[in-house]
């Protein structure tokens, strides 16, 4: 049995850990995985790394420096799936803020002889050097999600990963919606689910962790639709839209700059 | 013969308890009132009200002691009998084969307290969807099964209502077990109660009553045909059916489709949405499999998959799915309207879209393109 396990690799690029924590995070099914794969290189768990080419590879973090631009080629090859798990994964994270800044003001700001510092002037997802097989959202990752996405990919069945807006989640809940019933502003309509629409359960309004859902539009969400009725100002609205997916909702944010073409609220034509 | 309940209703509470009922009403929860178990007859929503906008809905004090002075509130009574997530199934591997076991908990046997004439008229709709074919949904037809419904008359429909439009309310139909009206007189409301079934009889005994005089039913009819006066909305008056079957190529359908978010929230709250999908699972180790049918939405992208694409990519297909579907096809398909004027689908969308605005701003393309075709040489 054991020399049919498929083996299992965990990678870290600019990104915080709690992503590669979310499988720590699996106690009760942790034991389990390791029965059912062999897990071979995962540097938050063991030192000991066990030789490539890897069955599944799970990789954190975004593309920040020269260097990770190379080692993320390297994970590729050596991986059979390659997953990415997270916001920075899939979208570049927050610090991608630097995308639509000087990172060299920031590397200044922060340390005493930034001419050491080796960095891109981008945070990039994985997915803009390598091919990806699949992208798991999230700041973090959901745990539940992630033991789907394994146990779908060792069984070689399609992951059961809704892209609709948390929203869904959060009616299917039963939780009384915050921006209805409160007026708190919630990004639920134009966010991939995921999370189980915690922050609605908890009477807050949703930040966006899981990043744009594609569910409205040519894989895009409604967000010009959604702005009017956050009741926010242009100034909270571009802060609430440049979190952990700064990248992925900017996209929106350009958009919301440009003049509306799509319609307007009068009768319709003569 | 109509009565008067003669102490409150607490009384009737009880008698539903000693009956073996689960009882679920509305009551205060999460800044809405909610439909719960509720605990007792203090967990009604005594004094309170709402407060109903496109996409906007408040809690608010009454200067009353109504327990039922409110409308539709977030969700309908949907989720206790069409559930949002049921396993149908699970299976074990058992050596070459494998074990597949249906076990459904048994379900609580409920009352609803507080059924309003629109809801109930969903719950009729739901039944023949979901039970009336050839193939019955038997997780619905388990939780269905002896559900006894107490419901109330509206006499003060919110701002999003129009029952009185669909023919739905505000009196209660068919299908109830007791039907209450409540008088808001000055100090504690007074009920008068219409028996609808055995049940209800039985369960009626239990409660003190009296006669209700020709004065106080009189009074009753009065006070639910005022409401039909006061409903907040109107849908237009017309063949719906025909309107959502010729205006398919309509300039509004792009209008709304740049406003609407393919939330999915409209169908979720509408009592009369039965759409699921079905999910199957594996664990880790591929010995244990499970099959769970959840709550889905025509506003999904994948919901109209099928090999080769998505047959309603666009949002505006969507949103033009949802609305012929409930005005239109559903005539064809059920043989009644898919919409029962309940206003939730208006109040719970998050941007506002009004389904009564929508169909009147069709109506105006359509007579705008008929005195077109009227003034063309
Ligand atoms: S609380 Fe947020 S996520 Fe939940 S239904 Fe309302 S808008 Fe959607
Ligand atoms: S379509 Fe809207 S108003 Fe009609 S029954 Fe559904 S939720 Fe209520
Ligand atoms: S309107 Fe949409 S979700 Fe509702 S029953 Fe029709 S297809 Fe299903
Ligand atoms: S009509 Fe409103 S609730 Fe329905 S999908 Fe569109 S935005 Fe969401």
């Amino acid at each position: 049995m054991d020399a049919t396990r498929p083996t299992l690799a965990v990678w870290k690029f600019a990104s915080c850990d709690g992503c590669q924590l979310t499988l720590l995070d699996c106690e009760d099914e942790l034991l389990t995985l390791a029965g059912e794969v062999e897990i071979a290189h995962f540097l938050e768990a063991s030192d000991e790394v066990a030789p490539g080419p890897y069955d599944v590879s799970l990789v954190e973090g975004s593309i920040t420096t020269p260097d990770d631009a190379e080692r993320i080629r390297h994970v590729r090859e050596v991986s059979g799936t390659l997953i990415t798990i997270g916001a920075c994964a899939t979208a570049g994270g927050v610090q991608a803020l630097r995308n639509f800044a000087d990172v060299r003001e920031f590397a200044s700001l922060v340390y005493a002889s930034p001419e050491y510092v080796a960095t891109l002037d981008t945070s990039t997802p994985i997915s803009a050097h390598v091919r990806v097989d699949f992208e798991l959202q999230g700041c973090p990752i959901d745990r539940r999600q992630l033991l789907e996405v394994l146990s779908a990919f060792l069984m070689g069945r399609k992951p059961n990963i809704s892209q609709h807006p948390v929203c869904f989640e959060c009616k299917r809940r039963g939780n009384v919606c915050v921006m209805v019933a409160h007026g708190t502003p919630c990004l639920g309509p134009i966010t991939h689910a995921g999370c189980g629409a915690i922050c609605p359960a908890y009477g807050r309004g949703c930040y966006g962790c899981f990043g744009p859902s594609p569910n409205w539009s040519d894989g895009r969400p409604n967000t010009r639709g959604l702005v009017p009725w956050l009741d926010m100002t242009p100034d909270e609205t571009e802060r609430v839209l440049s979190t952990f997916n700064v990248a992925a909702f900017r996209e929106e944010d350009h958009e919301l700059r440009q003049p509306d073409t799509r319609g307007t609220d009068d009768d319709p034509p003569e | 013969m109509a009565k008067l309940m003669t102490t409150g209703l607490s009384a009737l509470y009880d008698a539903l308890r000693r009956a073996g009922y689960t009882v679920i009403g509305p009551t205060v929860r999460d800044g809405a009132i909610v439909l719960d178990e509720l605990r007792s007859a203090d967990d009604l929503p005594v004094g309170w009200g709402v407060t109903l906008a496109p996409g906007g809905y408040r809690v608010r004090r009454r200067d009353d002691q109504a327990a039922f002075g409110h409308s539709a509130g977030p969700q309908s009574w949907k989720p206790f009998l069409h559930q949002p997530r049921v396993k149908l199934w699970e299976a074990d591997r058992v050596g070459d084969g494998f074990e597949v076991r249906e076990e459904r908990p048994e379900p609580p046997r409920y009352a609803f307290l507080g059924v309003r004439p629109c809801d109930l008229r969903a719950i009729e709709i739901q039944d023949r969807v979901l039970m009336g074919g050839r193939h019955t949904d038997s997780a619905y037809a388990a939780r269905r099964e002896g559900v006894f419904i107490v419901a109330v008359d509206c006499t003060e429909p919110g701002e999003t209502c129009f029952c009185a439009s669909m023919g739905t309310g505000p009196k209660s139909g068919p299908g109830y077990d007791l039907a209450l009206t409540e008088l808001i007189d000055d100090g504690s409301p007074r009920y008068v109660v219409e028996v609808g079934s055995e049940a209800g009889s039985a369960v009626l005994a239990e409660v003190p009553t009296e006669e209700a005089d020709e004065d106080l039913q009189a009074c009753a009819r009065a006070e639910v045909a005022a409401a039909a006066e006061h409903m907040g909305r109107e849908m237009p008056a017309l063949g719906l059916r025909d309107l959502m079957a010729e205006s398919l190529d309509y300039a509004r359908w792009d209008e709304v489709a740049s406003r609407c978010l393919s939330c999915g929230n409209c169908t979720m709250v509408c009592p009369t949405c039965f759409c699921t999908t079905v999910e199957d699972t594996t664990d880790l180790t591929g010995e244990h499999a499970e099959r769970w049918q959840l709550w889905d939405s025509c506003f999904d992208l994948g919901f109209s998959h099928l090999h080769g694409g998505d047959v309603r990519s666009s949002p505006k297909s969507r949103y033009r799915q949802w609305l012929t579907h409930k005005l239109g096809t559903w005539h064809d398909q059920f043989g009644s309207s898919g919409c029962v004027g309940c206003g939730r689908c208006i109040v719970w969308c998050p941007v506002g879209i009004d389904l009564t605005e929508e169909v009147a701003a069709l109506q105006a393309e359509r007579d705008q393109r008929a005195s077109g075709e009227r003034g063309a040489p």
